[in-house]
């Protein structure tokens, strides 16, 4: 590629491009418009304006999730860039590739104090897998080619760019590198990986169970997961990342396992002699109180990202590295074992598996004619989709209701904000989602109090005509901290209650799109159809559901994970 | 029932690292060990043998457990190009101490002395004090702050500690240009 003479600002727009970037999202602001300007031009990148910064990093989260491109979004200096720390810290909790680009202040003015300044790269460093402060122009093409690289390769995650106003107006001579040079990047794999032992641990073993976590998604090895499945014949539990990596419709998927997994999977994960664990992290919302957790087992770990293994829970065999490279070597070497030593007997492991099942299911009170159920809400929109949805959520007890009762068989389709937990996190990630996805369902699974953290940017959605379907599961209030109090804290509902406000119709209204609401279960089946009927923009579907219908099982924060409280 | 994990026994490690010399690298490096819980004894950093690395030595003190977290987490920084736990067998560490003792004139010739049992300098001489330097390993370091305790330290500074492995091997992995 011949050098090509022009400013900063026009090279991060080339850079993009080069990089296949379809969307941006984002504000402009003083010390960024030199970009802005720039991007004006682009006939490739197209800019989605949001409402608040928070937005656009969590939009291109839910493009990331959905397509496993690298989301990309813009804020100016200053509250621009702060404002977009929580979607970074987000990403960056979830494994997310993100790359964020800041303006700032010009370079003379840095350190100054300067109107809207702010060490951005000082503040992101512990949310990022790395940040620049960008103070050569020359710089620029390097400094983007690699965080791209970084951001998407490895353990995925956010980084951010940070570019001086004066750095963006300077010129510079243009040529995107087409490889990257980083001597700290690639730690060397220091061991062969122990295939052999993990294999003979996996023969041995007649209680195994296989933990699938985010890794799967990130790695793409569905297949590689499915025939490695199908060898070993084990039950598998997924974490809320994991879910649709293998379908939770087989027979042998025991669905999400954990504080709020069901008993049946979390009695499975507890007696089992071994746990193949593929792309997670056993954090404590699934292992419980660790020192009890699955006493028995012993751990075959599979993760890319070295520091993973033994942090929490020490593996018996690590195994690092790609799932996509190295699990089809561990199933071969595994059916090699078994081929040629046989293997221990599993099949009353699942005469057991398969008594807890049957003896202790995901249940809910039936809806009568006074309650919408939350449970009953998302199952019906499933029944109806056939579960053919992208679905997002916020944060609460509408996303374990979700995580629980949307069967998930598709890679990619249940997105969700996990290890951050981050309310607000619905409404943005479903504009990314069918931005990416322009002819895919996408569904909204949010709680009252989630969706008001978002919800200026319904303006976002309905400028952009898309057709996202948001479900509000309505109780008034900040559902699982209020199930926390009635449990723990002896009902005192402090700073829980939520008033009936802002009404959601009206307010989907004075946006200009569809409003509805169902108050009572005899409501329900018309407001979901009328609402999955709808084309030309977004609806809101405000649901009044039972108020004090509570998440269950759960494990209590810090008690083991099979000594869980039941519901009604 | 409880898993069987072993109980952590807690001892000095030394963590040394070849890290990218660019700004902000070392606010990095603390920003982990700070965020992660990890207490640093002590932590140095100066230039290689090349100008665009810097070599860092950092002290904590953890189990070994905790120590191969510390190695896998500083790893995954960017500008870090290598690290490693030291192997304390193989080990040269020094440290420079630098002491001021504020003694009358009759006790300098018995601090002379003992500073030349430790193979320590007497840097500065004023009537009513003296400047010692000291070089050499921490427990060598902490034995003559022990000794020189009773004379009345005004004042004192250590660098932390620098060190390198015995032999051939070197840290930067041999790839680096």
């Amino acid at each position: 590629m011949a050098k090509e003479k022009m400013t900063g600002a026009k090279a991060v727009v080339r850079a993009l491009e080069a990089e296949g970037v379809e969307w941006v999202f984002g504000m402009p602001g003083g010390a960024i418009l030199p970009i802005y300007d720039a991007l004006y031009d682009s006939k490739k990148v197209k800019h989605v304006l949001v409402r608040h910064e928070q937005t656009g990093a969590h939009a291109a989260e839910g493009l990331a999730h959905a397509t496993g491109k690298v989301g990309v979004c813009f804020g100016t200096s200053g509250p621009g860039a702060t404002n977009l720390v929580t979607g970074i810290a987000d990403a960056y909790m979830d494994s997310v590739p993100m790359v964020a680009i800041t303006g700032n202040v010009s370079s003379a003015l840095i350190g100054s104090d300067a109107f809207q300044e702010a060490d951005i790269t000082g503040i992101t460093m512990p949310i990022t897998k790395h940040n620049w402060l960008v103070t050569d122009v020359r710089d620029l093409p390097r400094i983007l080619k690699e965080a791209f690289y970084i951001a998407r390769t490895g353990r995925p995650g956010p980084v951010l760019v940070d570019i001086p106003k004066d750095v963006q107006n300077a010129e510079l001579e243009f040529e995107y590198p087409d490889r990257v040079d980083i001597p700290g990047y690639h730690p060397p794999v220091r061991e062969e990986p122990r295939l052999k032992d993990a294999a003979a641990l996996i023969r041995g073993s007649s209680r195994p169970v296989i933990y699938l976590g985010g890794g799967v998604r990130t790695s793409g090895a569905y297949e590689e997961v499915a025939k490695f499945a199908e060898l070993v014949g084990a039950p598998v539990v997924t974490t809320v990342h994991g879910k649709g990596s293998f379908p939770e419709t087989h027979p042998r998927c025991l669905g999400m396992f954990g504080m709020h997994g069901s008993k049946f999977a979390n009695y499975t994960v507890q007696e089992s002699d071994l746990i193949i664990a593929l792309g997670a992290r056993f954090d404590d919302r699934v292992t419980g109180k660790l020192s009890t957790f699955a006493p028995e087992a012993k751990i075959v770990h599979l993760d890319v990202d070295p520091a993973e293994i033994s942090k929490l829970v020490t593996a018996t065999v690590p195994l690092v590295g790609d799932l996509k490279l190295l699990l089809p070597q561990l199933t071969e070497e595994t059916r090699n074992a078994f081929q040629t030593s046989g293997r221990a007997d599993i099949a009353p492991w699942w005469v057991k598996v398969n008594a807890w099942r049957e003896k202790h299911p995901l249940r809910f009170t039936a809806q009568g004619e006074e309650h919408i159920m939350p449970q009953h809400v998302i199952q019906r929109i499933w029944e109806k989709t056939q579960g053919k949805a992208f679905v997002t959520t916020g944060v609460g007890k509408h996303q374990m209701f979700a995580a629980q009762y949307w069967k998930t068989s598709e890679p990619r389709h249940f997105i969700t904000s996990g290890g951050l937990g981050t309310m607000g996190f619905c409404l943005p990630a479903a504009i990314g989602v069918q931005l990416a996805r322009p002819d895919a369902l996408v569904i909204g699974i949010d709680g009252d109090g989630s969706f008001q953290m978002t919800l200026q940017d319904l303006g976002t959605a309905v400028d952009l005509n898309l057709n996202i379907k948001i479900f509000i599961l309505n109780n008034l209030f900040l559902g699982m901290v209020h199930q926390w109090q009635n449990l723990f804290y002896d009902n005192r509902l402090a700073a829980t209650p939520l008033s009936d406000r802002p009404d959601f119709v009206k307010l989907a209204e004075a946006y200009g799109c569809l409003g509805l609401r169902a108050r009572k279960p005899s409501e329900l089946e018309d407001v979901l159809d009328r609402a999955l009927a709808h084309e030309g923009g977004p609806v809101i579907v405000d649901i009044r559901t039972r108020q004090d219908e509570h998440v269950y099982p759960m494990v209590p924060a810090g008690a083991p994970l099979n000594d869980m409280i039941e519901g009604n | 029932m409880e898993r069987t994990e072993t109980t952590p026994t807690y001892s000095s490690h030394t963590v040394s690292l070849l890290v990218e010399n660019k700004p902000g690298v070392l606010h990095r490096i603390a920003g982990l060990f700070s965020r992660r819980g990890y207490n640093i004894a002590s932590l140095t950093v100066g230039p290689t043998e090349r100008p665009e690395y810097s070599r860092m030595t950092i002290v904590v003190r953890l189990s070994s457990k905790t120590v191969e977290q510390v190695v896998r987490q500083v790893q995954k920084l960017i500008p870090v190009v290598e690290v490693r736990e030291l192997s304390p067998v193989d080990l040269i560490e020094r440290e420079l101490l630098l002491v001021k003792i504020r003694t009358p004139e009759r006790n300098h010739a018995e601090l002379r002395a003992l500073a030349e049992t430790y193979e320590a300098k007497i840097v500065d001489v004023s009537p009513d004090a003296l400047v010692i330097e000291a070089s050499g390993n921490s427990g060598k370091l902490d034995a003559l702050e022990d000794r020189l305790a009773q004379y009345g330290i005004q004042e004192l500074c250590r660098s932390g500690r620098i060190a390198l492995e015995r032999g051939f091997k070197t840290l930067a992995p041999p790839n680096l240009k």
